[in-house]
């Protein structure tokens, strides 16, 4: 004669709890991943140009045609500036794995100077934003103030108050900023990739620029008071653990609670 | 009136009990252990009721005796829990927010350790010790027994005698003229609510000739900066950048566009569906930040598809199409803002949005 409770059952919902915690875990180790990558000042040269062409014709050509004319699938490059290029190849959205709502980050697949080179090559075409420089990234003295001023003016509304990013529609989304380089959030803002609006140096300034790097990278070592930053996207996850993972439980023990002893049920 | 229909000397202790000590306070000797109130001389009523209906023994002994042993174990885990949270109290530090954090958490874990242990211990105890039968209680008639009516009807009565309500008239119409202005006065108070917005919700600060600030910077914006397409940004009217109230309802986007994509034409009230032509300068668009569903801001700018989304609710709307609605709550599209240039070449307003900004209102038609 043993307990009702350890029997089959209670057994069930140990393993469906079981499920959710190893789900959740998976999960926690997938988005904690991240890497990085700085950038220097790209030295052009002819010969570099020339290895960022057959880099370019080896594996971008396919979609974005021969000479960066773009075809149906994949837009022109011409005039779009190394800074795109440099960032969409350094980030590892380009080369895309494949036609989707959006290129979403992946690791790397040229390290810098073959990144550097096709960038060179896309540039000697009609020149646009150039890679900037290490100094012009740079966040030592930046002023953090305006820098989240002018994020949540005219940034947070895609990524987040904290840099987290969001959905928007049909698929797109605004990424997290959490793996972002300086340089790369500044290639961001000055090419506009995907459905990103594009902020020029003569609305937002290089300094503002800066001031908007040193507020997200700042951002990034803030302490969490409460202990889990949920993903900091606000009250959606503390939403949802509350919903699913607290009434999930509460839900299993108001059955355990009120389940009848099999054997009086049956009489 | 003085019978309360109490049972007399039901709580009376009985007084030829054994000499056991007096336990008022806690467990029952073992000697009256089988009922909580004794088997007192006063019992003599409850001989008149029914057979008790509750057995007072559990319908398995052996795995009540195992119940026992792990409810009690978890009353002792939940005792031990909240020294925990007394030491916790006492013991962790605040002062930074690592410590805050670390002491919250301790606080928090005893805390919640020590109520659910009692909870799920309570609830073993009433599923494997307890006797496990259903009871029904019938309902007993809402209304009291005459007597009681009878009863209340009397004291009701001498009462109102005694208080010569009734033989005094002015005693009566002063104290009824006394309440009338006391139950009138928390009508008054709802003027507080006021005053009536009037016509402050169809305007916002912009009049003609203001200028538009990049919003952060707060610096003026001409065409020639704002050159390419695809950009956007928020603006404020020049000096109201430090007035929440007037950005609250004034705060606005300008969108850059390439030539072409604008669908220029009279826009319907209702529907959009046009960019109105004299109001753009250089294909940049200005439209209200305001969602016009609930007032949140929407500025997520998808440069690709020249869609508005509102953050809060989805509403979609089609910036090259005077702001239209595709998709969500919103009843309207955003309020297009009348641009031109002034003599130093910087964007300003034409004029104010010609309709109100932002969400419904009553008064609005």
């Amino acid at each position: 004669m043993s307990f009702t409770w350890r029997r089959r059952p209670a057994a069930g919902y140990a393993v469906v709890l079981l499920a959710l915690i190893l789900v959740g875990a998976i999960y926690a180790t997938i988005t904690g991943s991240g890497e990085s990558a700085a950038a220097t000042t790209p030295t052009t040269s002819q010969a570099e140009i020339a290895k960022g062409q057959q880099l370019f014709r080896l594996t971008c050509a396919t979609c974005h045609g021969l000479e960066a004319q773009g075809t149906a699938v994949a837009p022109s490059l011409i005039g779009v500036g190394s800074a795109a290029v440099d960032f969409q190849v350094s980030t590892g959205r380009m080369p895309a794995t494949g036609p989707d709502a959006e290129n979403g980050r992946k690791p790397a697949r040229f390290n810098e100077a073959k990144t550097h080179a096709i960038a060179a090559y896309i540039a000697s075409l009609a020149g646009g934003p150039a890679i900037p420089t290490p100094a012009e990234v740079s966040t030592s003295g930046a002023d953090l103030a305006l820098g989240q001023q002018l994020f949540i003016s005219d940034c947070a509304q895609c990524h987040n108050f904290d840099g987290a990013g969001g959905a928007l529609t049909y698929g797109k989304y605004a990424p997290s900023l959490t793996a972002s380089t300086p340089t790369q959030m500044y290639e961001a803002m000055l090419t506009g990739p995907e459905a990103m609006p594009v902020f020029n140096n003569t609305t937002i300034t290089p300094d503002e620029k800066r001031d908007i790097i040193g507020f997200v990278t700042e951002t990034r070592s803030t302490p969490n008071p409460g202990g889990f930053s949920l993903g900091r996207v606000g009250p959606v996850t503390e939403g949802l653990v509350a919903f699913l993972g607290l009434l999930f439980f509460m839900v299993l023990a108001a059955i355990w609670i009120t389940a009848k002893h099999r054997k009086t049920a049956d009489e | 009136m003085s019978d309360t229909g109490v049972p007399e000397g039901l709580p009376d202790e009985p007084t030829d009990a054994p000499a056991s000590p007096q336990r008022v306070i806690g467990t029952p000797s073992p000697a009256q252990a089988r009922t909580l109130l004794g088997d007192g001389a006063g019992d003599g009523d409850r001989a008149q009721l029914a057979p008790r209906e509750l057995p007072a023994d559990p319908g398995n002994p052996q795995r009540a005796k195992r119940a026992e042993r792990i409810v009690a174990g978890l009353f002792i885990f939940s005792l031990l829990a909240s020294i925990g949270f007394i030491a916790a109290y006492v013991g962790l530090e605040v002062g930074s927010v690592d410590a805050v954090l670390r002491s919250n958490l301790a606080l928090g874990l005893s805390m919640g350790l020590a109520f659910l242990s009692l909870a799920v211990g309570a609830v073993i105890w009433v599923r494997y010790i307890m006797p496990d039968v259903e009871l029904t209680e019938q309902r007993h008639p809402l209304a009291s027994d005459s007597a009681d009516r009878k009863a209340f009807k009397q004291t009701f009565e001498e009462g109102a005698d005694a208080s010569q309500f009734t033989k005094r008239p002015l005693l009566r119409r002063t104290l009824i003229a006394a309440t009338v202005p006391l139950a009138v006065a928390p009508i008054v108070l709802l003027r507080d609510m006021g005053p009536l917005p009037g016509t402050t919700l169809r305007h916002t600060v912009w009049r003609p000739g203001l200028r538009l600030l990049a919003y952060g910077s707060n610096r003026p914006i001409t065409p020639a900066e704002f050159s390419s397409p695809g950009g956007m940004i928020t603006v404020v009217p020049d000096g109201y950048q430090d007035n929440p109230d007037a950005l609250a309802a004034a705060t606005a986007i300008i969108i850059k566009f390439q030539p072409g994509v604008l669908v220029f034409g009279k826009p319907s009230q209702i529907q959009g569906g046009y960019v109105t032509p004299n109001w753009t300068v250089d294909n940049i668009v200005c439209y209200s930040k305001i969602c016009t569903h609930v007032g949140c801001p929407a500025a997520l700018y998808e440069q690709t598809t020249h869609h508005i989304l509102c953050p809060c609710h989805q509403s979609t709307f089609d910036a090259p199409r005077g702001a239209q609605v595709l998709f969500g709550p919103a009843p309207r599209p955003l309020p297009q803002l009348p641009l031109t240039t002034d003599a130093q070449g910087f964007l300003v307003a034409l004029k104010d949005f010609q309709e109100p900004v932002g969400p419904s209102f009553w008064e609005r038609g």
